[in-house]
This record gives structure tokens, sequence and C-alpha cells, in this order.
């Protein structure tokens, strides 16, 4: 019953991995940008969070309603001067341009706010509390609702994807930005609005691992990034669905690590990055070798 | 060189003393052309005469050195290429340049987004290519090369243009396939547009063009009305043989 507990809880936390990874598949998928500041965006998001309800006193839970627009706004704004700046020299400049920018949220964060942990306390409210399945299994209502509102942020992308004027504008840029152009389409508007997106994810996805777990101004490069790269590795890049299946795949291996030794559990999720890099480098998902 | 063609008024489209470099290479060396409303202006010459970098250039997707472009009076030579596809300057490039995971129908929506108002619509291209709309929710990359020149085509006529570029339609299509593309074209005049073309099938040109213009590297070597000009005169310009020809310099642009 361990075991089946522990891929049940591996499966719940990819929820969240799948929640970051988004953001991140999405950047890379239509301007072929690699955002390394994603991870620090994230608790930059849950910065603002803290912030946003110590100011106004917004319930944890709706915070977000706040958040994400401000992140979302400046997500567009960042991508219209710096990233697209960045990005009309080589692609090499803006891997250096969101290094530095994380480099700057982080220490940022040190110096304004400080090195403390912080999280998104939810009092007493019914998502603090588990339900138990026989003996064993016990599953928190907070894993849950993040695992829900992930799909939730999957399908909704998905659909704005697949059937929105803006979202046809996206996958057609990603396509061909210069025969976009041609059609009458501002590219970096478009780029702006993927940005945005993007960012917006990104804050949902601090919120949540706010509400999960402790975070500081490290957090952001020292966990969340490297699990939303493995996410998306593994599932396979530009992939939605893709994204969802590996962090459930990162989640669950971390736990059945953690079953055999607690301190094999970040270990055992890199193995399983390091199997799929080495048998499928194009991810889980992924059809074709082309594009 | 340009002297008005009877009967048409103004320029819609005119291109003065264009230069254009790719890096070091002088691709276009001080050309000019004037379109005229309603007509189909060829552009022919070898590979690497500069034809394709006209286009482009006047499309919006190389910034010219020296000289002008102007739409229908209208200075364009800064606006960026978005601008001029909304204004009415749509492109079909070369190599069809579609939007390979969206379906048909996508890739004419994308070209209607922002189109001006006129007389072409999704359905009416649709009734222009009668395979199209059977085949609609495919994938533009499962289509042949016709079809995919074609939905090019359609996704430029969308946009419902005032000047039309159209570039090597020709290349890597059939020759049959190529002419029942080349038919369209009196359909698509009907409706008020005004075609520029390059095409480097000189008799292909021929056929359609009521004005032709031939490049050899960068330079202007002939221009007039197809039956103002000799098979002899067309050859002497396109391979660069005759006087007018400015030097010998035969390497390289042989295709």
């Amino acid at each position: 019953m361990a075991w089946v507990n522990a891929i049940i809880q591996g499966i719940l936390t990819g929820g969240l991995y799948a929640l970051f990874a988004c953001g991140l598949s999405l950047m890379f998928g239509v301007m072929k940008v690699v955002n390394l500041a994603h991870g620090d965006l994230a608790i930059f998001g849950g910065y603002i969070a803290l912030g946003v309800i110590a100011v106004t006193h917004v319930p944890v839970l709706w915070s977000f309603l706040i958040v994400v627009p401000i992140m979302a706004a400046l997500g567009y704004v960042m991508q219209r001067t710096m990233i697209q700046a960045s990005l009309d020299r080589s692609v090499l400049t803006t891997l250096l341009v969101t290094f530095g920018l994380s480099v700057v949220i982080e220490n940022g964060l040190l110096q304004f706010v400080n090195a403390d942990s912080h999280s998104l306390g939810i009092g007493n409210s019914i998502i603090t509390k588990s339900f138990s399945i026989g003996s064993q299994i016990q599953i928190a209502y907070l894993l849950v609702l993040i695992f829900a509102v992930a799909v939730a942020v999957l399908l909704g992308l998905q659909y704005f994807l697949s059937s929105s004027r803006y979202g046809r504008m996206i996958r057609a840029v990603a396509d061909d930005r210069e025969a976009a152009q041609l059609s009458g389409v501002d590219y970096r508007h478009v780029f702006g609005i993927a940005a945005a997106i993007a960012f917006g994810t990104v804050a949902l996805a601090g919120i949540a691992y706010g509400m999960y777990s402790q975070f500081a101004p490290t957090t952001g490069t020292d966990t969340i990034l490297l699990f939303a790269f493995a996410a998306v590795v593994i599932g396979g890049l530009g992939s939605l669905w893709g994204t969802l299946l590996g962090g459930v795949v990162l989640g669950v291996a971390q736990q059945l690590g953690a079953q055999i030794n607690i301190s094999y559990e970040v270990l055992a999720g890199y193995l399983v990055l390091l199997a799929v890099l080495v048998f499928r480098p194009q991810g889980l998902t992924a059809r074709k070798a082309e594009s | 060189m340009n002297a008005p063609r009877p009967g048409n008024g103004t320029p819609l489209l005119e291109v003065r003393d264009l230069v254009v470099h790719h890096g070091q290479l002088r691709a276009l060396d001080r050309v000019s052309l004037r379109v005229f409303p309603g007509e189909v202006y060829a552009i022919i010459g070898a590979n690497g005469a500069g034809k394709s970098t006209l286009l482009r250039t006047i499309a919006g997707l190389h910034q010219p050195t020296e000289g002008a472009i102007l739409y229908d009076g209208k200075d364009m030579t800064k606006v960026r290429p978005e601008r001029r596809a909304t204004a009415g300057i749509v492109m079909v490039p070369e190599g069809r340049r579609l939007f390979g995971s969206l379906t048909v129908e996508e890739n004419l929506q994308v070209g209607a987004t922002y189109a001006r108002k006129g007389a072409w619509t999704i359905e009416r291209v649709y009734e222009l290519f009668g395979w199209m709309s059977e085949r609609r929710t495919q994938r533009t990359a499962q289509l042949s090369g016709g079809e995919q020149q074609s939905v090019a085509i359609g996704r430029a006529l969308v946009a419902n243009p005032r000047v039309l570029l159209l570039d090597e339609l020709s290349l890597g299509l059939a020759p049959v396939v190529v002419q029942r593309i080349y038919a369209m074209l009196p359909q698509i005049l009907a409706t008020g547009l005004t075609v520029l073309l390059v095409e480097q099938d000189v008799s292909q040109a021929l056929r359609v063009a009521s004005h032709l213009q031939c490049l050899l590297e960068g330079h202007t070597t002939l221009e007039g009305r197809p039956s103002d000009v000799t098979p002899a005169q067309v050859e002497a310009a396109y391979f660069g043989l005759g006087p007018e020809a400015p030097e010998q310099d035969e390497e390289g642009s042989e295709p």
C-alpha cells in the first residue's frame, strides 16, 4: 500500500510540476526563448501574493485574481522590451539575458525582502485537511486542488490555442514569423501575448507552491526551474499534455525514490530524466523528430 | 526608361533607385520601377539576379541602403512588413511558407485576420480553388506542392491586397501545375488587383505580363511591354550578352 500511496502522491505532485513547466514550454515553443528566470518568476509571483495579501487582506486562495494579471502584464512588457531586444540579436543573447534576469530577481528579493522562508498560509480552510483511503493513503485536498488547477490551465490553454483568433496567431507565428508578418500579423505583439500567458501561469504555479511548501528567494533556481525543465524534457518540448505527463512521471519517480530511501527523492527524478535523454531524447509524447 | 504607359494615370507602386546589400554583396543596384493599377508587371532574370530581393524589399523584409518605395504616393520605405500588408501590399513568398501545423482553413483565417475590406473572402477562395473546401480541415503539410501554392495564394488574397506580389510561383512545381495556377490569374485580376510577379520561367512570364523588366546582377537590363521586345532582346538581357549588358561577367550567374 505504501507504494500505491507513493504513486498517488507522485501523480498529484506532478500537477504542480506541470503548472511550473507549461509556461516554460510555451515560451520555448512560440519564441524559442529558454527562460532561465522562469523559476525566479514563480517565486516572485509568490512574493507578490504575500504583498497583495498583506495590503488588501484578500483570502490566499483568491489572491491569484490580482497576482496573475499583474504578472501577465509584466510578461507582456518584458517580452516587448528586454526579451524582444535580446531575440533581435541572437538566441544565445536570450539565454544570457534571462540568466541575468534570474540573478537580478533572486538578489533583489534577498536585498529587499530577506532570506527567510515564507509560505502562503491558508489558515483553517478545508484544503489544509486531507482524506484517507484505508490506513496508509492520505491525500491532501490542497494537492488535489493544485492538480485540478493544472489540468484546468492546460485544458484552457489547449482550447485557447486551438480555437481562438489569438491562439491561431500564436501557432502561426511559432510556425513562421516572417510569413505571419506578410499576413499583417505583428509577431512582436503576439510574442507579448504568449509571454503574458506564460507569466500568468507561472504566477499561479508560484502561488500554488507557496501554499504547498515554504519558499525563499533561492527556491526559484534551486528547485522550481530544474523541476520545470525536467518535466518539459521528459514530456517533450512544446507539447502541453506532454508537460503534464512529464510532471507526473517526474513526481512519481521522486516519490518512488523517496519510498526506497528519503534521500533518493530528487535523485530518482533526475535518473528518469537522464533515461529519457538517452533513450527518447525527443520526449515521451513527441511524435516526430522534425520540428 | 519608365515612360508612363498610356491610359494608366499615376503609379500605384513606385520603386526609386533601390540599393540593397546582403552583407558586402550589392544585391540590387539602383533599380527603379513603376507599377500602374491593373497591370501584371513581371520581373524576370536568372538565379541571383536580385528578383526575389527586390520583391522582399518591397514587402518590407529587407531594408534598402538607398532608394525609396512609394505606394499610392506614400513613402513606405521605413514601414514594417505587417503594416505594408495591412495597407494593401501582400506577398506570396517564395517556397509558399505556409503555417505547416495549421489547417488549410486556419491558414486562410490568419490571412484574413487583418484584412482590408474587399471582394475576397475565404468562401470566395474556396470557389476559386474547387478542391479546397473539402480539405479545409487538413494540415497544409499534407498537401502537394501545387495545392500548397494555391493555399498560399488564397492566404494572400483574403487580405484583399491592392498590389499582389508573387515570388516564383513556379518554383519546384510541375509545368502542368504551374500552368493551372497561372490560369487562375485572370479571375484574380478581375477583382481589380494589380500584380507584380517575379518569375524564372521566362515564357510563363511573357504569357501573362502586361509589362516586363529584366534584372541581371542587380541591374535593370531591359524594360518594356512583351509585345515591344523581341526574343533576342530578352535573351540578351537575361544572360547579359547584348550591347546593354554592363560587363561580360558570367561566373556564378548561370542557373
